[in-house]
């Protein structure tokens, strides 16, 4: 098809200056937040001295899954340039409706487990389907979400069982293998592994296939990037942002289904401020805020980061206090060596 | 090549590729559009000209199937049809190049050039983006153009205007469209940038495509057109093919006519020492 006769597949140009490594490196966006990361654990490793051993890795890891479970798909939805403030509650209602649905219905845990993901989908479409309908900002749609479910978490957990926690599943039916799915852990030498460091890594790898070697990822960039200019080259906008939310409420569900099964009650003011967390790792990882740009491996550096440092802080027997400070300090750190490195990136041309 | 020797239209006897009769938009109580007529054969380019706000965008957008027109018909090769979204469109083989070309500036040229259509190989969960097909078509589809570039991976946001304007083009003719529609592809370009585009848009002709070329340049209409078709304010002020028509009486209906002569009246400076068009050097002196 050539009819210049070049062969296509010519990978080099004499115009091209060698792209050298490190100008390859520049050009990822997870670059800043690996940098972080390395500066950070540096730094607790010269001032915490049990920061280094073997036991604190699965410490840090476990409090960074937490975080890495949710920041993957909230990554890939600010990529496509939206927001969900909804997230972190959505957590906790995905777990009370586990517990409730199978107290109340004295059934096995794992029925509890099945409908809670058809609901918590069902959250998420309900997001999407809002944004893409009423095309109002997702900032106030996710708040709007985010502050009935916070109503519905306390309204229906004391009207059901007049407190505001759950009743204990622990001896139903099906709690010991659901526990095993969502909150077992084993143990590798000296280092304790929690199974939700699986659940993330799996979701940050399927999150990253998505992204870069499907057409679904092809539209999240474009969505995120112009959406007008997907719309008319036929990129089927409105099914990418709802799949977006369902993506962020199915990583809901999983983190969820451990925050229930990791005890057997579930506190239903939970998860406020979460979902603040989950936009900060993957800022640190190199989201662009205004979507179009950013990768899921990034927001697992964030998640790292974030748990290094709330780990860290104990390790160096400092007032946890000061933990939120530092993820603020983080997050400016970050974003600012972000836009560097992206500008470096771009005026290449 | 300065195509204004136009290759012999083929099958002009058949029904025209896309055919409006007496199109009309309305957005409320506002006419965009009113009785507009317009053909577009294969291998021949179609100019819609008129000035800013004459409804050239509202034209496109019911071509290019964004919005749907309120009266009259559109025909596309010869049967009657209502375009319901832009993939409609395209599924016809009409692609439409707007001006803001529907590129990501972000994303590589790469991923800009197949977005919305991309390859796939595998199946089931392992389907995937042919990466590497996408990878060497653009570059092929590129330099067959005649743009030779230098980086695939390039975001498309790094090249110029030109350059973007003949990937839009380029891709929308791998894509098999039939119909080229182009919204003011020289609007923001220099004059040698103009005469690259141009050319790309000659290419597309002679390779058979119906081509309609919104723009407010008569002189870049003249020089490519077959067809003539003048808007203002909503309404077809004028339509002419090549052969009835010159460059000169293009320019002045273009430039409103009689509306020109009131306003070089206009201009006229009442006391200026030479006559209109004179060089008023004197008034610049302190």
């Amino acid at each position: 098809m050539t009819a210049t006769g070049q062969p296509a597949a010519s990978p080099t140009d004499e115009r091209l200056l060698r792209t050298s490594p490190l100008r390859k490196l520049l050009g990822r966006p997870e670059l800043g937040s690996v940098v972080g990361a390395v500066a950070v654990f540096l730094f607790f490793a010269i001032v915490a001295d049990s920061f280094l051993q073997a036991s604190s890795l699965g410490t840090v890891l476990y409090a960074a899954s937490t975080i890495g479970i949710m920041a993957a798909p909230v990554a890939l939805l600010m990529i496509g340039g939206e927001f969900d403030l909804s997230a972190g509650v959505m957590v906790t209602s995905s777990a009370l409706i586990s517990s409730m649905f199978s107290y109340q219905m004295t059934a096995n845990v794992w029925v509890g487990v099945f409908v809670s993901l058809l609901v918590t989908l069902g959250f998420g479409a309900f997001n999407g389907f809002m944004l893409t309908r009423t095309k109002l900002p997702s900032f106030i749609i996710t708040l709007g979400t985010f502050l009935m479910l916070t109503g519905l978490n306390l309204g229906f957990t004391k009207l059901i069982s007049g407190t505001v926690s759950t009743k204990a599943i622990g001896n139903m039916e099906g709690f010991d293998s659901a526990r095993k799915v969502f909150a077992s852990h084993l143990t590798i030498g000296d280092v304790e592994l929690k199974v939700t460091i699986l659940w993330w890594a799996a979701l940050v790898a399927i999150a990253t296939w998505i992204l870069l070697r499907t057409r679904f990822g092809n539209w999240i960039f474009a969505v995120g990037g112009e959406s007008d200019a997907a719309r008319a080259v036929g990129v089927p906008v409105i099914r990418t942002r709802i799949g977006l939310y369902l993506g962020v409420a199915f990583a809901a569900w999983v983190s969820g289904q451990h925050l229930l099964f990791s005890y057997d009650v579930v506190q239903s003011g939970e998860g406020v401020g979460n979902e603040l967390i989950y936009i900060i790792a993957a800022v640190i990882g190199g989201c662009l805020i205004t979507g179009g740009y950013g990768s899921a491996i990034g927001s697992a550096v964030g998640a790292i980061i974030f748990g290094m440092t709330s780990k860290g802080i104990v390790y160096a027997e400092w007032n946890p206090d000061w933990f939120k400070f530092f993820l603020g300090a983080m997050l400016l750190l970050a974003t600012l060596l972000n836009a560097w490195v992206r500008k470096r990136a771009e005026a290449t041309k | 090549m300065t195509a204004t020797q136009a290759p012999a239209p083929r099958d002009t006897a058949g029904p025209a590729l896309v055919r409006l009769d007496d199109v009309s938009k309305y957005y409320g109580n506002i006419k965009a559009l009113e009785n507009v007529s317009l053909e577009v054969h294969a291998g021949e380019i179609s100019c819609v000209l008129g000035d800013n706000g004459a409804g050239k965008s509202t034209l496109i957008k019911i071509i290019a199937g964004l919005h749907r027109h309120d009266a009259g018909t559109l025909l596309i090769e010869g049967e009657e049809t209502t375009l319901v979204n832009p993939r409609d469109a395209l599924d016809r083989g009409i692609a439409t190049v707007y001006q803001d070309l529907a590129v990501v500036p972000l994303m590589p040229v790469w991923r800009n050039f197949f977005l919305g259509s991309e390859p796939t190989k595998g199946s089931g969960p392992f389907k995937r983006l042919d990466v590497r097909r996408m990878r060497e078509t653009t570059r092929a589809e590129l330099l067959r153009m005649g743009i030779d570039l230098r980086d695939v991976d390039q975001p498309i946001g790094t090249l110029s205007g030109g350059e973007r304007q003949c990937v839009a083009i380029a891709r929308a003719v791998y894509f098999g469209a039939k119909v080229l529609v182009l919204d003011e592809p020289t609007a923001a370009l220099g004059v040698k940038q103009s005469g690259v585009v141009l050319k790309y848009v000659a290419a597309a002709r002679d390779a058979g495509l119906g081509v309609v070329l919104i723009t407010h340049n008569p002189h870049h209409a003249y020089l490519v057109g077959d067809r003539f078709v003048l808007l203002k304010r909503g309404a077809m002020s004028g339509s002419h093919t090549k052969d009835d028509v010159t460059l000169d009486e293009l320019t002045r209906q273009m430039a409103g006519g009689s509306e020109l002569d009131q306003l070089s009246h206009e201009l006229e400076r009442a006391p200026s020492p030479g006559h209109l068009g004179g060089h008023p050097v004197d008034d610049d002196t302190p």
